[in-house]
């Protein structure tokens, strides 16, 4: 049987949700060239948002249906507040001062944001279960979508097409856009630079909540730890497509997608490697993928060189 | 009648280092005033200052008779003082046109915002020629006239271009020079910033000569060209 097209399935759909999350890092790297790294963590706060919204705040045996779209604005509520908050509190007060200061808040931020859910959200020392969706899975020819991709499926795309139209139809997106380029001259222009910062943070924070959506219905569980790895990973597909480009977010996510679900499928297929196609191996061969990129390709797949002519 | 832009006592320093010493000057409205002076001079501090990229520490700014001091850096082009930077930093991955465009981010008028593109298209044809390229890819001379299109975008009150002929063939400075003189002739008020002293003092009403931080002479634009100090220090006669 011919399991490509099921693997490719796969991959595009683990890797959309990894550029979900990637988007927040190559945004807020753009303009304020800063790796946050607490970005994993603010997509995990979104996790927590959504299950909020359906443990907390709507009542028991809510529909999904009802209950899909109250979760996503909780998560995004969430995530949002969180990252603005962030930026406000933490990274603000440090623009301008040498690049490892706000790396290292970041990094902080990010342990203190785990710590702070496993401590004071009720029973978050373990997993959390997250709702599902009732229904069988879906299937077209011999390809099977998992109920709880579906919403990545609509997701994703979606959200693709929003940031797209946004950053560049919208006077703030092109606002955005003047920033990232050359901060000083935007604010000759009119351009708020402080404004636009706070935009991208949030922008960031509500693509990787939906990414947290997303994640709790594909997994069916969140926990204080669910952003680590994955804003690890997503932290990848950003470098891999290019940092400081929204669509080699996206490009960069659906890539190492695909390596990892084609890893786990067909390395153990080869002589003297059977060992290594499990689904541990699998972050291996991504970040193998990573290096391998950046090694003849340092600027991200549609990255640019830095260098503009004067 | 005040003038459009008085400056009075100025100062600006970077850290401990005062590049601005207390300078004052004032540019009338329809006027072509003009800052000489070699590198390092002061010159590029102050139209930043004036601006709102540098904060002063001390003096005082009028501005159509509001003061710019506290006035944040973006609020300022909306006041009608628009600045083309030194090294022109237009956007380079953006296209000519979406530059031109962000020339006007304040602006609500989208009638009068094509008008002025095909405006600054008239003025410098070669740009409507590209409009759909990236203007990273123009030449030093091409970006000049694109960073000054797109400092009139926002339909200024005063024009601030600093530095306009650095680093151009002497064609390329020919040409931008007479578009100043032509802007200037359409009753542009400009505030110029330039190192070829010779050509500027050619075009302007007013001249001030900086030095480390000090307006030394101020002048008309003829007296300062036929000044033996400023032949001898500026414009390279013994």
């Amino acid at each position: 049987m011919n399991e490509l097209p099921q693997q490719l399935v796969n991959g595009l759909l683990l890797g959309s949700m990894y550029g979900l999350v990637a988007i927040g890092y190559t945004m807020v790297y753009g303009i304020v060239q800063l790796i946050n790294f607490a970005h994993g963590e603010i997509f995990m706060t979104g996790g927590f948002g959504a299950l909020t919204v359906y443990l907390y705040v709507l009542p028991n045996g809510t529909s999904m249906w009802v209950a899909l779209p109250l979760m996503l604005l909780g998560a995004i509520i969430v995530a949002t507040t969180v990252a603005v908050g962030a930026e406000r509190f933490a990274y603000r007060p440090l623009r301008g001062a040498p690049r490892l200061a706000p790396l290292i808040t970041a990094i902080g931020l990010s342990l203190a944001l785990q710590q702070a859910v496993w401590a004071w959200y009720p029973d978050a020392k373990e997993s959390i279960n997250f709702p599902q969706i009732d229904g069988g899975p879906f299937e077209v020819g011999n390809v099977t979508v998992q109920t709880g991709d579906i919403f990545l499926l609509i997701a994703a795309p979606i959200s693709m097409a929003v940031l797209a139209y946004f950053v560049l139809k919208t006077r703030t997106g092109r606002g955005m856009q003047a920033t990232a380029q050359d901060p000083d001259t935007a604010k000759l222009m009119g351009v708020n630079t402080d404004r636009i910062i706070v935009i991208a943070f949030a922008l960031g924070a509500a693509f990787a909540a939906i990414g947290a959506v997303a994640y709790g219905l594909k997994y069916g569980q969140v926990q204080f730890r669910m952003g680590f790895i994955l804003g690890l990973k997503a932290f990848t597909a950003a470098v891999l497509g290019g940092i400081g480009n929204i669509y080699g977010a996206m490009l960069g996510g659906l890539v190492l997608g695909v390596a990892e679900a084609l890893s786990t499928a067909y390395i153990s297929d080869i002589p003297g490697m059977e060992q290594f196609g499990s689904q541990s191996w699998a972050n291996v061969w991504a970040f193998v993928l990573l290096i391998l990129v950046l090694l003849f390709r340092p600027q991200g797949l549609l990255g640019e060189r830095v260098a503009d002519r004067a | 009648m005040t003038a459009l832009l008085e400056v009075e006592d100025l100062r600006v320093a970077y850290g401990k280092i005062e590049a601005v010493k207390g300078i004052s000057f004032k540019v009338e409205a329809g006027e072509v005033v003009t800052l000489i002076g070699t590198n390092g001079a002061g010159k590029t501090t102050t139209l930043r200052t004036l601006s709102g990229l540098l904060k002063p520490v001390g003096g005082q700014i009028k501005f159509n008779g509001r003061s710019l001091k506290k006035i944040p850096a973006h609020n300022i082009v909306s006041l009608g003082l628009a600045h083309s930077p030194e090294g022109r930093h237009i956007f380079p991955r953006m296209t000519i046109e979406d530059n031109l465009r962000l020339g006007a981010f304040l602006r609500n008028d989208r009638p009068g915002i094509e008008k002025d593109i095909q405006r600054a298209y008239d003025l410098f044809p070669i740009l409507g020629e590209r409009r759909k390229q990236a203007a990273g890819t123009l030449s030093g001379g091409e970006q000049q006239m694109l960073a000054m299109g797109r400092a009139l975008m926002s339909q200024p009150k005063l024009l601030m271009l600093d530095e306009p002929s650095m680093g151009l063939s002497p064609i390329m400075m020919q040409k931008i020079m007479s578009t100043i003189a032509e802007l200037k002739s359409l009753g542009t008020t400009i505030l110029l910033v330039e190192q070829n002293a010779q050509a500027a003092l050619s075009l302007a009403d007013h001249g001030h000569v900086m030095e480390v931080g000090n307006i030394v002479l101020s002048g008309s634009g003829q007296d300062l060209l036929h000044d033996e100090s400023v032949r001898k220090a500026y414009l390279g006669e013994d």
